[in-house]
């Protein structure tokens, strides 16, 4: 063969060739006997194909600029490269170019079906309000607003009595 | 609660088994968890690991399901303690290998446990024995949303729970069961099962997870993919498979039976006889001769009341139960002698077998 095929984890020449469908999609694999071995591709039983199509998938180069970086936590592309996870909830954000083709030969859809945290969202968005008034209330005392300052008092321990409340079931 | 009187304590494993539990051993669920605005364990640095560590262990503690549960740090248990709790599958063999700033908390009847800093901040599984995902959800779903009263979980609307690895986003959730299916490891037809049941975005694995044997025929089959679906959508899918795999098990049987009754009887008389006077038995073997009985007890050669003996022997067979029950540390080679004379003790008055179901089958072809 003029060009044959490389191994998809390591780039030496690839004698293992795996096909496999998962959820209706066709995903194929190319590996040299070593990372065949090392993957335990050849043991059906003790194989999991999740951790290999995540670095598959890798695999040519993502079309995102090289040397992207989180923000929040310092964590880089090359990082994830190395460790097959995530820094810290923000790197979803900052890697989304690369997260998302990702995902759909992961998974059975690429958005959130299942549980929300209901309560930590109400506590939340209580939360950044309560920090809004707060602000808005140091404002009005120094401009000496004092009639807005007294309604976002009012309002501030509206919305504290709403954060002591039990939750409702 | 301490490690050891946990150690002392039937669990819902080893000591609940009944008919329900014939083909579909028990079931597991767990979710992956993580706080907002903090760096996943494997990335954190050790203090940060340490206060996540101290918030987390305190929080699950608090929760209603956790009353006087254990509650340890990785580094405070010995070698053996953490190779008990992977074999009881209250801790995984990766939180067992931690070298620090991990900790599990353990409710008093084990049904519930959290590792913390594991591959995720939290880790929350409930074991329920037999085949029962929907409670085994309810349960689980429950203790999270305890948990959510007191931290923030990092979530996306669009991508759901955010975890360390793509692979558990959206629920978080891998819900599974363990299976015994000796009669399709005996026909040849657990590879067939296992691309089948790959195609169904589900995986087989060992009995103690990701890269582990199948020994004793006993398998664990999970959901592949966490985003997209509820989680309602998930367990519902997963148990339709898990159903159609008991039916094939049932069949093959049943096929055992039809085809070559004397060869399955002999399998499990030589079983019996081999666990009543074998004075070497390596782990693996035990598994299997194990595995044999088990089914004899489905075909109705044992009373079915010995199913759950067999079950905890499964556990108790295992290295580190094992070596705690002998109160030292042990080289493999002493361990299968102690295992061959645990397992003669246990089968010196274990009722003989009725081979007459057998008979009735050989009996039915003539």
């Amino acid at each position: 063969m003029a060009n044959p095929l490389k191994c998809d984890l390591c780039s030496k020449p690839a004698t293992v060739h795996l096909t496999q469908i998962v959820n209706n999609k066709v995903h194929k694999v190319d590996l040299c006997e070593a990372c065949a071995q090392a993957k335990g591709v050849t043991d059906p039983s003790g194989f999991s194909l999740a951790d290999l199509l995540l670095k598959a998938s890798l695999n040519p180069e993502p079309e995102v600029p090289a040397g992207m970086r989180c923000e929040k936590c310092g964590f880089t592309q090359a990082d994830f490269k190395k460790h097959g996870r995530f820094g810290c909830p923000s790197c979803y954000e900052a890697f989304r170019g690369m997260v998302e083709p990702m995902l759909e030969n992961m998974h059975n859809g690429t958005a959130h079906a299942g549980k929300i945290p209901v309560r930590a969202l109400e506590r939340k968005s209580l939360y950044d309000r309560l920090t809004k008034l707060e602000l808005d209330l140091t404002e009005a005392i120094k401009s000496e607003r004092y009639e807005d300052a007294a309604r976002t008092r009012d309002e501030i321990n509206q919305v504290k009595q709403a954060f002591s409340q039990p939750p409702a079931r | 609660m301490t490690i050891s009187s946990l150690i002392d304590t039937p669990s819902e494993l080893t000591d609940s088994a009944s008919n329900k539990t014939a083909i579909v051993l028990m079931t597991r669920v767990r979710l992956a968890r993580n706080l907002s605005g903090q760096s996943f364990p494997g990335w954190a640095k050790p203090l940060q690991r340490e206060q996540i560590l101290a918030t987390c262990r305190a929080a699950v503690a608090a929760t209603p399901q956790m009353k006087k549960s254990l509650n340890v740090g990785i580094g405070d248990l010995s070698e053996l303690e953490r190779q008990i709790l992977v074999e009881r599958h209250l801790i995984s063999r990766e939180l067992s290998g931690a070298k620090g700033g991990a900790g599990v908390v353990i409710s008093r009847d084990q049904a519930f446990s959290v590792m913390v800093n594991e591959e995720d901040h939290l880790r929350l599984q409930v074991l329920r024995a037999g085949f029962n995902l929907k409670k085994a959800w309810q349960a689980i779903n429950d203790l999270d949303s305890s948990l959510e009263e007191s931290l923030d979980f990092a979530f996306s609307p669009t991508l759901g729970y955010l975890t360390a690895c793509p692979t558990n986003l959206g629920t978080g959730m891998r819900a599974s069961a363990m299976m015994h299916l000796p009669a399709l490891v005996i026909s040849s037809q657990m590879e067939k099962i296992v691309r089948a049941v790959n195609q169904l975005g589900m995986v087989v694995r060992g009995l103690f997870g990701e890269g582990s044997d199948a020994s004793g025929s006993i398998f664990q089959i999970s959901n592949q993919t966490t985003l997209g679906e509820s989680e309602a959508d998930i367990i519902k899918r997963l148990s339709s498979v898990l159903q159609s795999i008991v039916e094939h098990e049932l069949n093959a049987r049943g096929k055992l039976l039809e085809a070559d009754a004397g060869k399955l009887l002999d399998k499990i008389g030589r079983a019996y006889g081999i666990l009543q006077n074998s004075h070497l038995l390596s782990s693996s073997e035990a598994m299997n001769l194990l595995s044999l009985i088990r089914l004899g007890v489905d075909l109705g050669a044992f009373p079915a009341d010995s199913r759950c003996i067999i079950d905890r022997l499964f556990i108790e067979a295992q290295p580190g139960h094992l070596q705690h029950a002998q109160k030292g540390e042990f080289e493999p080679g002493q361990r299968d002698v102690l295992r061959a004379a645990r397992l003669r003790d246990e089968f010196a008055n274990f009722t003989r077998p009725d081979f007459a179901f057998g008979h009735r089958a050989d009996a039915g072809q003539n």
